[in-house]
């Protein structure tokens, strides 16, 4: 906070008054109904509803299509934010040394950005159409036997890779910015000391990179959380048999195509938890910062 | 500083590398949006550009049956432009007169009002969707510019960002326009809005595109296909694809495609160094 503060007793009340009203009625009051849902069971028709405490929490915990969905949003979560971290490093490491054409490369890279997840997940899906995909006739071409609409894995696959291309360039952009922060001496000395770029790369640069990996992991792992709701609901659905559904992606299924409002609240209120948790966590982390 | 001939040589070819894994695809999608359905249906997807560009997207930016709807892609295209600038504008003004509350006055409910805004991003609209498609239903806002906006812009990302930035800004000049004589409002439209100009703009670029590209909740809030945004219509599009036991619309679904992504990313690209230094200072 400021030292120095106006004193005033209606004006601030005005300023914050637009953001307070909207979040109120389009946040606090859905919210809350989530809540409220949450602990409630309606009959088949939607006519009347009956307060049933921690059944829909007991329903949701115990059901395996649940905890399938969970185990896949921690397999998808870990495997996007990893995978597009260390290919994005790779890249915004060589993009920081090379000399000509640096502004080209970096364009090309970093524009992916503005890609809406839906466009990537189409782009995804057409290169995997077992009619025409390109991709989907190489796969097999060399006997991968690659078919996504059964087997699970494969679905699986696709779902990792559309998420991981889209989210390269947001971790380009953040790694190479990194890079260049890094003062030219400290890179100077250790190329004296160091013939291996290699090894300068995990003595010297990876260290002083580490707040930014810490802050993208998390960035990403929110990402894979919410974010690539359009990617899979534009590829694969979570098919086969929601074996590709993240959580966030089934409680849009089961509350709106399911009409489970009960089970959905419910399943919304513990995502709520968890995102709480990561948030706090992320807060945290970013309010002491790592010091090298 | 010293780099070897082989280090320069796999430099560039790694980087040409991942700037090809980030083209092609849409590179793909571009060059099979430009040939008849038929070419494509037989010969799989193109990685040149065939001869019936100007006949595939003047089909669907005007001819509303082309994009299977009552709309054209030219109107889908005004109402994304409409949904991203509305988003973008409404969040950078709510964001910073809410931070400048927060930052500048000592008032009885600042930090229980700063919780408040603060357990926004504990939920994004994506945990909450179904209570909240509820409220938006019962206050009659569906298929309407305001319901598809104001819900987006709840989420207190933008506050946070001017939050960080007004504290960065000199104690004195507050000091020294109070001296001057200076009360709340024109200390915030004549010193602070000026002062943030840069921030203004690449807090409004990245927030164009966020807009630009929504897609779960457009899709729940739009039901009249008048309303829908270009992404919506790709998806719309998509879904009727194999409908009618003709030859799939191939050809103009990645023109769709290429249509929706070109907006978002020339104003990405063209912004560059905003956006970049935005997206690099607002996020830490």
């Amino acid at each position: 906070m400021k030292r120095v503060q106006f004193e005033h007793s209606a004006v601030p009340y005005l300023f914050v008054a637009p953001q307070i009203l909207i979040i109120s009625i389009f946040f606090l009051w859905p919210a809350a109904q989530a809540v409220y849902q949450s602990f409630l069971l309606e009959d088949a028709f939607g006519m009347s509803s009956q307060f049933v405490w921690f059944r829909n929490f007991e329903d949701v915990l115990s059901s395996s299509s649940w905890m399938r969905s969970a185990i896949f949003t921690v397999v998808f979560s870990v495997s996007v934010s990893v995978l597009s971290i260390a290919i994005s490093l790779f890249l915004a490491v060589r993009a920081d040394e090379v000399v000509r054409g640096a502004k080209t490369y970096k364009t090309l890279l970093m524009w992916g950005y503005a890609i809406a997840p839906p466009v990537a997940g189409l782009l995804g899906n057409m290169l995997f159409n077992p009619l025409m995909g390109d991709l989907y006739m190489a796969l097999n071409s060399f006997g991968f036997e690659f078919n996504h609409i059964e087997n699970p894995n494969d679905a699986a696959f696709i779902v990792i890779l559309i998420a991981v291309w889209k989210q390269v360039s947001v971790n380009f952009i953040f790694f190479l910015s990194g890079l260049q922060g890094i003062p030219k001496s400290i890179q100077e000395a250790a190329t004296l000391d160091c013939k291996s770029a290699e090894r300068r790369f995990w003595t010297i640069t990876f260290p002083l990179l580490a707040p930014t990996t810490f802050f993208l992991l998390v960035i990403n792992l929110t990402y894979a959380f919410f974010e690539t709701f359009g990617i899979i609901d534009v590829s694969t659905k979570g098919a086969p048999g929601g074996s590709t559904a993240t959580l966030v992606y089934k409680v849009y299924v089961d509350g709106f195509l399911g009409a489970d409002l009960g089970g959905s609240s419910a399943q919304s209120v513990l995502l709520m938890i968890m995102v709480s948790v990561l948030t706090v966590f992320q807060f945290r982390f970013i309010e002491r910062k790592v010091h090298y | 500083m010293y780099q070897s001939k082989w280090r320069i040589l796999t430099n560039h070819a790694i980087l040409i590398l991942g700037a090809l894994f980030m083209i092609m695809p849409v590179w793909i999608a571009f060059a099979s949006s430009t040939h008849t359905r038929e070419f494509l249906f037989q010969n799989g997807l193109q990685l040149w550009p065939g001869g019936h560009f100007f006949e595939n997207y003047g089909a669907i930016l005007f001819d509303a049956s082309a994009t299977k709807g009552r709309v054209t892609a030219l109107e889908m295209l005004f109402n994304s432009m409409v949904l991203g600038l509305g988003f973008a504008i409404g969040k950078v003004i709510i964001s910073m007169m809410a931070a400048y509350a927060i930052v500048y006055f000592r008032f009885k409910l600042a930090v229980p009002l700063f919780w408040v805004v603060f357990s926004t991003l504990l939920l994004p609209l994506e945990v909450r969707i179904v209570p909240s498609y509820e409220v938006v239903a019962g206050l009659g806002l569906l298929n309407s510019y305001t319901g598809l906006i104001l819900p987006l812009i709840a989420s207190a990302t933008g506050t946070f960002f001017f939050r960080q930035f007004y504290r960065s800004v000199p104690d004195e000049l507050l000091e020294a326009a109070r001296l001057d004589g200076a009360g709340p409002l024109r200390f915030f439209i004549d010193i602070l809005v000026p002062l943030s100009v840069t921030m203004i703009s690449a807090i409004f670029i990245i927030m164009f595109v966020v807009g630009w590209n929504q897609y779960l909740w457009p899709l729940l809030m739009t039901t009249d296909d008048q309303l829908y945004t270009i992404v919506i219509g790709i998806k719309q599009v998509y879904n009727s694809l194999y409908e009618g036991g003709q030859i799939p619309q191939f050809p103009k679904a990645f023109a769709l495609t290429i249509m929706a992504t070109i907006p978002p990313v020339l104003v990405v690209v063209v912004f560059q160094r905003m956006f970049v230094k935005g997206l690099v200072e607002t996020e830490k």
